[in-house]
């Protein structure tokens, strides 16, 4: 068998309030990877339709759209695993197209938050943990990135400051990234201010400007075999390495309070399967639900050692411009994050860069990216090595 | 004939300020909440101890499980006190939840809503306790050992 490639990738922009119910968001990340490549529907083979359940009544969503896309009688089905769903679609896709059984696959992620409350919303995230033992305590997802981010403050002299930078960075992009939701400045001085929103407290460690935007939005990305990616695409982007893992739900089940083993697992996996390492990587897309998140993905990918992942942000070393750059399309924390829309999103970012398409954000020159997407609170690790 | 009502054992709905579960295979859990003890289980096959409680036994697949008490004190792990809760919580504000660890165990849970901010530390030692909530509920939380 040969390469698995994609040939297309799109996505809605992230936005609070989107305008049309579901199958309607869909259909416009949908269009944007199929105008992105250049395909018909008659080309693609079978649909995979992922999201987190619950935020909308639509049960069983991947016929509905099957047929809102003109993609019947091919099959489909929805998977999920919460945060991380449009990854796991991609990593199943690869698998699909790699066993003959399709040449062509198209992972749809969507999510419409606002459908429900911001509180309904925490309460939905909470049951992606534990329901039987600990959402009866009142859990929610800032919550328990924020037990982690004390885990890591104790364990290695990581400040909030050192957060706050994360923060500044994502804000950074977002201001130039159109599909962001949220694009204004944020700088170190707002965490500071009692008066800035920014500095507000939500889940102590963690403030305001520690956590990502809930947003509406989709996205889409056409996987497919070497033969048809060579046929329908100039500039074919190949996966070279796949990794993924679990854990305990539990937060009793676990015994690491600093990092994510799910995304060091998958990283070694995925490093493995691509034959590179870290320092091979060239610019990575990494899951910043919270700027804890982010920093610890620096050190559970291997960007820099355990505890050295303040070191980066601090020198600037994950900007545009630095020796590795993270989320320089704004990341979860300021381009948004629809849960289910968002593995497609860092991917889709993944492969403009590549293909030397990002525009503004541009890294220079980049032969190997890395999308890290993590489901629930390190619950679903997956990582993606992509290569032109 | 009269219909036969089934009868239902759904007391695990008692446990949290909001149970997201009614029904289980350790349901007398509620039970020794109501004793005034938090108890865990332990596989008498294999000897594997859990917390939370669990039915079964991953490591045999035995189901043949034995209870004990979550006894003496865990070191505080991590906590986060929340200032937002989600639905359903919002009576509850401001609370904190926690991670010990028993050595064999952990558990999860919340502080006593009693302490204040400076009484706590990561690594201090706590115990586990029942505790009664406002609304008729019942849980366990943390108190400085």
């Amino acid at each position: 068998m040969g390469k698995i490639g994609i040939i297309g990738v799109g996505q809605t922009p992230f936005v609070r309030g989107y305008p049309g119910s579901i199958r309607e968001l869909a259909f416009d990340g949908f269009k944007d990877a199929m105008g992105d490549a250049q395909i018909s529907a008659k080309d693609i083979d079978a649909s995979i339709i992922c999201s987190a359940p619950e935020y909308d009544k639509q049960r069983s969503p991947a016929g509905v759209f099957a047929e809102y896309l003109g993609l019947t009688p091919q099959p489909t089905f929805y998977l999920e695993s919460l945060c991380s769903s449009s990854s796991m679609g991609v990593r199943t896709a690869y698998a699909l197209v790699k066993s003959g059984l399709h040449d062509v696959v198209v992972v749809i992620g969507f999510q419409k938050m606002s459908e429900i409350s911001s509180a309904e919303s925490q309460e939905r995230m909470g049951r992606g943990a534990d329901i039987q033992w600990e959402s009866p305590f009142g859990t929610m997802m800032p919550a328990y990135y924020a037990m982690y981010a004390r885990g890591h403050m104790e364990k290695y002299g990581t400040t909030p400051d050192d957060l706050a930078l994360i923060r500044v960075k994502a804000a950074t992009y977002g201001q130039i990234n159109e599909k962001a939701v949220y694009r204004k400045p944020v700088n170190f001085e707002m965490f500071s201010d009692p008066d800035n929103a920014m500095s507000g407290p939500v889940a102590s460690p963690l403030r305001v400007g520690d956590c990502c935007a809930n947003a509406d939005g989709s996205s889409c990305v056409i996987v497919a075999s070497e033969e048809k990616a060579k046929s329908f695409s100039k500039k074919p982007v190949w996966i070279l390495g796949l990794g993924s893992a679990s854990t305990a739900v539990n937060m009793a089940g676990r015994d690491l309070f600093s990092g994510l083993t799910v995304a060091q697992q998958a990283g070694e996996q995925a490093y493995k399967m691509a034959g590179i390492s870290a320092k091979d990587v060239d610019v990575a897309e990494v899951h910043d639900c919270f700027t804890i998140a982010e920093l610890m993905a620096y050190e559970n990918l291997g960007f820099a050692k355990p505890g050295e992942g303040k070191e980066l942000i601090k020198g600037k070393e994950t900007y545009k411009e630095g020796s590795i750059p993270v989320n320089v399309d704004g990341g979860l924390l300021s381009k948004g994050h629809p849960i289910g829309a968002t593995g497609g999103s860092q991917i889709r970012t993944i492969v403009l860069q590549l293909r030397g398409e990002a525009g503004d954000m541009q890294v220079k020159d980049p032969e190997i990216g890395l999308v890290h997407n993590i489901g629930g609170v390190g619950l679903y690790g997956n990582v993606t090595v992509l290569g032109r | 004939m009269g219909k036969k009502i089934r009868e239902v054992d759904d007391r695990f709905k008692k446990f949290g300020t909001v149970s997201f579960t009614s029904i289980t295979k350790i349901n007398d859990f509620v039970d020794y909440l109501e004793k005034g003890q938090v108890v865990g289980t332990k596989c008498k096959d294999c000897g594997l101890s859990f917390f939370p409680a669990r039915a079964d036994c991953y490591q045999c697949l035995s189901s043949n499980m034995e209870w004990f008490e979550v006894s003496g004190t865990g070191k505080l792990i991590t906590y986060s006190k929340l200032e937002y809760a989600p639905v359903g919580f919002g009576d509850d504000l401001p609370y904190a939840i926690a991670l010990l660890d028993y050595g064999d165990y952990k558990v999860f849970g919340r502080l006593a809503p009693d302490l204040s901010e400076d009484e706590i530390s990561v690594g201090m030692e706590m115990t586990t306790v029942v505790n009664q909530l406002p609304n008729g509920q019942m849980n366990y939380v943390f108190q400085k050992a």
